[in-house]
């Protein structure tokens, strides 16, 4: 993707070289415009920025609660994925207006359907990163005279990291993504701005570029915590 | 709530356009709908015919990991709205184009679903399908395709629903499929793009069911019996998830 357009940039570069036509009325690519228009993009950057910290936050509390419920009552997990499944299928663009009657234009609409998208990529993560914790750290760890709760908290979720930041890599990613739409629900992000001026091809390549960067910027983040938080296994990538 | 009624009375009754003249709402969806699904249908079915063979191809020669896996991780960082934008801006409205997009948008959940159902075949069935003299057409035809079949339509599953929902943003590309009341508004009213939110969330729903059916119907008899239990600690309950809504 990123071959592709520096590619196209390049000719459209070239071009306006050629013709010396003012870049913006020939819609080229200008970097002359994009330097001289650079702060429209800061608020919708923040904007999103924040959307996505906030959804993946919220989202992560709760699957973790629901995640520390079924790890002992296991029958729980089924329904809470069948719940969680049905959230993930339904176009985020159509929740966005679906949302409105019940929770007005605005930034909570987006956050509650933000929220929603990431419980299943996070519960579903934190499940298998339990499951995969080897039966002999759990028993080594009782045998050291820990209590469930101990266990939990100091062997079994440091043991499922790699797999619930694995879910938070996801998560942010997708999360990022769905954020551009947010501007349907009232709720601003750099997809305004790509909607604003859609056929117009220096705005769509920063504020797109932006919201690629901004997925990137948090998943290295998020490798750079793995790489913290769990020495004793480099990360892995999914 | 009585807006959620009046929605739904859009979708069933068809009535005069906001600005006069036209009729809107009820069968006058189903051009809507018709293309909605065209572009589907046209998008997922190009991006299976170039994805399936190839991450068939190199699940059988055991190379590309890196592709199959990077291609999804730079899917998911693309948002859909930008792509779209990106052609637009750069190729122009219309269908082939949107269709192109789409399709790129397609192929990395059913490439690396693909890969990753190839790969995880038992090395000893292969073995043993080798031993008994079949080619490597043969193996890739008889044994690998039809024990990856699950995920392939797992990948094809994610790809219709993203799809779907990307395809209710057409309409900025000049495609009027049902996303057209939602984005255009206007002559559709309040009533017609909640109407039309819900008829594409019925739909992706849908298409989910159909594919979960699919999908349990492909799956070969022999592996859906549940093998001998490996220890409880060695079989994750479920897999880590590796695709994204739309």
């Amino acid at each position: 993707m990123t071959a592709v357009a520096s590619v196209l940039v390049l000719a459209q570069f070239t071009e306006r070289n050629r013709t010396g036509h003012s870049c913006v009325e020939d819609n080229g690519f200008c970097p002359g415009w994009i330097a001289d228009h650079w702060n429209r993009y800061t608020t919708p950057l923040l904007q999103h920025v924040e959307l996505t910290v906030i959804a993946l936050v919220a989202g992560f509390a709760i699957a973790l609660g629901l995640a520390l419920v079924a790890h002992r009552r296991r029958w729980l997990v089924g329904p809470i994925v069948a719940v969680t499944g049905i959230l993930y299928t339904l176009p985020s663009i159509a929740v966005f207006f679906i949302l409105q009657p019940v929770t007005g234009r605005g930034r909570t609409t987006a956050l509650i359907a933000l929220t929603a998208y990431t419980l299943l990529i996070l519960f579903r993560n934190i499940i298998a990163g339990f499951d995969n914790v080897p039966e002999e750290a759990k028993d080594a760890g009782r045998g050291l005279g820990l209590t469930d709760r101990q266990l939990l908290w100091r062997v079994e979720l440091r043991l499922a990291l790699p797999e619930i930041i694995a879910g938070l890599r996801i998560a942010a990613t997708t999360t990022v993504g769905l954020a551009t739409l947010a501007f349907f629900a009232g709720a601003g992000g750099l997809g305004g701005e790509i909607f604003a001026d859609i056929t117009f091809k220096s705005n769509v390549v920063v504020a797109g570029g932006l919201c690629v960067a901004l997925a990137i910027a948090l998943d290295v983040a998020l490798l750079g915590a793995q790489r913290l938080l769990v020495p004793w296994q480099r990360a892995v990538a999914r | 709530m009585s807006q959620f009624g009046d929605a739904i009375d859009f979708v069933f009754h068809a009535r005069e356009a906001r600005s006069g003249g036209t009729e809107v709402g009820g069968s006058q969806l189903l051009p809507l709908l018709g293309k909605h699904l065209e572009l589907t249908a046209a998008s997922v079915g190009i991006a299976a015919a170039i994805a399936i063979p190839l991450a068939l191809w190199l699940g059988h020669i055991g190379k590309g990991q890196f592709l199959a896996t990077s291609v999804s991780n730079v899917g998911r960082a693309v948002p859909s709205l930008a792509l779209i934008a990106f052609f637009v801006a750069y190729l122009g409205v219309g269908f082939a184009n949107v269709t192109l997009a789409l399709v790129l948008l397609a192929i990395p959940p059913i490439l690396t679903n693909t890969y990753v159902g190839v790969r995880q075949v038992d090395r000893e069935l292969v073995d043993a399908a080798r031993g008994m003299g079949l080619s490597g057409t043969q193996v890739v035809r008889r044994v690998e395709l039809p024990l990856a079949l699950p995920l392939i339509f797992g990948g094809l599953r994610t790809s219709v629903v993203n799809v779907i929902a990307t395809a209710t943003i057409a309409p900025l590309a000049g495609v009027v499929t049902l996303g057209d009341p939602i984005i255009a508004g206007g002559v559709y009213g309040e009533d017609g793009r909640l109407g039309a939110a819900l008829v594409v969330a019925a739909l992706a729903v849908a298409a989910e069911l159909l594919f979960a059916v699919l999908q349990r119907a492909v799956t070969p008899r022999g592996i859906r019996v549940t093998r001998s239990a490996p220890p409880r600690w060695r079989r994750p309950a479920l897999a880590p998830i590796r695709q994204e809504p739309s």
